[in-house]
């Protein structure tokens, strides 16, 4: 937006004041997540630029944090070459987390991009029925406040037949989906899938409905249509739902509180105890690595709706 | 042949194979509803399972706690035969020992304990250290139990148990709305201090209002930009946008709490630069203006996206032409811009604010003391067990939020909602 030829000195002074206080709105959004990157370089356990970090001298920067990341939990720090890795992979308390991360959110996010995926395709077809209803229920995961739901999915989970009114398992130990990986991704499936709803809908209020017909009258079965012709067109989609979802059940700390057990510990889950108990810089380590992770995600959905739009033949942005 | 068409009524139409048109077209219609509906079934049933069936069982517990009902069989027996009021007698005491002597043999007396002590504080070891001494009570029971502690005879205690004895109850609603029952079986509101409940729902809100405020005074601005700005360059700065969005909430609060605290960047720049002294560090979190700081930074990206997609659709003839009609830019920025702006204004601060009356992290890591809201609350009866409790405070809650979900369906429309 370019200041038009006939303002007055007034129009002005505002449009450079317009300037100045949208750059300020941008540092405000952006200088949080930027700041955190050099601060988990601190060669001191401040939270704080020191003045040798300021001056760049190298002896201010340091390693140790994202050292201090792998080594927690580890049995034997002297040992070398193989040992040490093995080590690393089966007991590093953080390791263990993402490894963790990465089992649930991988599931949780099959689960819903399946499912949501199926359901936004009947959900934009004119005819289906209710469609206003089943839309509010199928977004409600994101609305309803994540205490509540977290709240009710544990008892729910912690004793699910006792809802027919059946006793699953002993009386004393019945069968629980608590403390389970099966009971924290049912969880995140379920809180992923507005986002798949909300972008695969959104897909496909663009797509041509008259290209199914096509391919039926050209003799494409139902199968061979939504595989040639719908899945590639929605793919993209479909891809950033799936990735919405994940970032959804990676990001996800209070169901995870609530319902998993010591063994079904996440990244965010360890770093909601870090700043619980004593915050160290070596939550900023994490953060700083969960920056990267989330700059690679925004970058694939950008080019992943450039893709789509192009192939939409929506012209512009 | 013009004559035939113009003869057969629709009801004459038959398909090829003889049906009547109508016949086949509603049979192909309510097919394809059926197979519409069938792609959305499996999806609907999860959530109707992992999600709705829960909160609904939930919800339930807000109503219903047998711990002292199913230990009382002989009091509940003596509850319904006697109306409330009736001033209990020997018949009373004598329920009441042997529904004692039942919860020591069955060890129901700590949960019958902790049923009474919600709505009476200070019972629990009452019940439990009768129940203990159960086996020694002698007729008369009045005067042996009264003996035992003079609490046995207050009406208010007997005013619990009546409303304990029925397992369902609506005691944890009223004490959510700072209510609780009175000596003579009325409702009366708690002593002034330990009113808490309805201050907290409407800070809540207040809150989230302030908050979804601050949201839109920050957004508006910026959307105006991006939508305005030629489009690479707009992308470029959308980017500065989507990238807080994306980022793990854990990690922008942390990296606020590192920006914010006592010996945080913030206040060591002020210090250094002469602001303030030392001594005189800013409290910028563990307080409510830490939860208002950080909320707003999470929340942002929600209203400036619904905005941006309103903005960047207004044309700017528009405004183009109200000045050429002689407006000032203030008059075409109020009587032309915003009026505009006001379906994407409408969408973001709904969203804003649903969003924040929920939140429950944010406040519960940077909250500090005043600073918590609702949410917290929940999770604080959650870890002392009292889930009848928490579960009620969830429902009043629940219900505030899907009033504003609803009226969000009503004016912008569930389908219209869009990330990113």
């Amino acid at each position: 937006m370019a200041l038009p030829t006939y303002a007055d000195p007034l129009e002005r002074a505002w449009y450079y004041t317009y300037i100045v206080i949208c750059t300020l709105i941008f540092i405000f959004l952006i200088a949080p997540i930027l700041v955190i990157i050099p601060l988990s370089f601190n060669a001191e356990p401040y939270f704080t630029f020191t003045s040798k970090m300021l001056s760049f001298d190298p002896e201010g920067y340091s390693l140790r944090w994202y050292d201090e990341l792998v080594v927690k939990g580890m049995q034997s720090t002297g040992a070398t070459g193989a040992a040490w890795w093995s080590d690393m992979w089966q007991n590093s308390v953080w390791v263990k987390a993402a490894k963790n991360s990465v089992i649930i959110g991988f599931w949780a996010t099959i689960l819903s991009t399946v499912l949501g995926t199926l359901a936004a395709l009947g959900l934009s077809r004119p005819e289906m029925p209710w469609r206003r209803l089943i839309m509010a229920v199928l977004i409600s995961p994101m609305i309803v406040p994540i205490i509540i739901v977290a709240t009710g999915m544990f008892f729910f989970y912690s004793n699910p037949c006792s809802v027919i009114g059946v006793t699953c398992g002993t009386e004393e130990q019945p069968w629980r989906l608590t403390s389970t990986y099966t009971g924290v991704i049912l969880a995140h499936a379920a809180l992923g899938i507005p986002f798949v709803i909300i972008t695969v809908t959104a897909t496909l209020s663009g797509f041509d409905q008259s290209l199914i017909r096509a391919a039926a009258s050209l003799g494409a079965n139902p199968r061979t249509t939504f595989f040639k012709v719908i899945m590639p067109l929605i793919l993209p989609g479909v891809i950033s739902g799936a990735l919405f979802a994940f970032v959804t059940s990676f990001d996800e700390v209070v169901a995870v509180l609530l319902i998993a057990g010591p063994e079904q510990q996440t990244i965010p889950r360890q770093m909601w105890n870090g700043i619980r108990e004593a915050i160290s810089p070596a939550i900023l380590a994490v953060a700083t690595i969960l920056v990267v992770i989330s700059i690679a995600l925004l970058t694939t959905i950008e080019v992943l709706r450039r893709r789509s739009d192009a192939m939409r033949g929506v012209t512009g942005r | 042949m013009a004559e035939t068409t113009m003869d057969s009524t629709a009801a004459g139409l038959t398909t090829a194979d003889g049906r009547p048109l109508k016949v086949a077209l509603a049979a192909a219609q309510s097919r394809a509803k059926r197979r519409a509906f069938l792609l959305v079934l499996p999806l609907l049933l999860f959530i109707v399972i992992t999600f709705a069936l829960p909160i609904g069982q939930m919800l339930q517990r807000s109503l219903y706690h047998d711990g002292f009902s199913k230990a009382s069989p002989a009091l509940g027996a003596w509850f319904a035969a006697n109306p409330a009021g009736t001033e209990p007698d020997e018949a009373a005491y004598a329920a009441l020992a042997s529904d004692l002597l039942l919860m020591k043999e069955n060890r129901l007396a700590g949960e019958a304990g902790t049923r009474i002590n919600y709505s009476m504080p200070g019972t629990r070891s009452l019940i439990t250290s009768a129940a203990r001494g159960a086996d020694d009570l002698q007729p008369p029971y009045r005067e042996a139990l009264l003996a035992q502690d003079r609490k046995w005879g207050e009406p208010l205690l007997w005013v619990a148990m009546r409303e304990a004895a029925s397992p369902w109850t609506t005691d944890f609603y009223l004490s959510g709305i700072d209510m609780q029952r009175s000596a003579d079986g009325g409702i009366e509101r708690v002593a002034e201090v330990n009113r808490v409940y309805i201050w907290l729902y409407v800070r809540t809100f207040l809150l989230s209002a302030v908050i979804t405020g601050i949201c839109l005074l920050l957004a508006f601005p910026i959307a105006h930009m991006l939508a305005t700005l030629p489009m690479a360059k707009a992308n470029l700065l959308m980017i500065l946008v989507l990238l807080p969005f994306w980022t793990s909430l854990l990690v922008r609060t942390t990296s606020w709490i590192v920006l914010l605290q006592g010996q945080g960047v913030i206040n060591s720049l002020l210090v250094s630069m002469g602001v303030i002294d030392d001594s005189g560090r800013l409290a910028l979190i563990y307080n409510q203006t830490g939860t208002i700081i950080v909320m707003v930074h999470i929340l942002l990206p929600f209203m400036v996206l619904p905005l941006y997609s309103v903005m960047r659709v207004i044309p700017p003839s528009y405004a183009r032409a109200a000045r050429s009609l002689g407006a000032t830019s203030w008059t075409t920025f109020r009587r032309i811009y915003l009026p505009q702006t006001l379906p994407g204004i409408g969408a973001g601060v709904l969203l804003v604010f649903i969003l924040a009356v929920g939140y429950y992290i944010t406040p519960a890591l940077v909250g500090g003391a005043d600073g918590q809201l609702f949410s917290n609350q929940i999770q604080f009866h959650m870890t002392k067990s009292n889930w009848s409790q928490a579960a009620a405070l969830a429902a009043m809650l629940l219900a505030g939020v899907l009033l504003l979900y609803w009226l969000y369906d009503r004016l912008i429309g569930i389908d219209k909602l869009k990330l990113g």
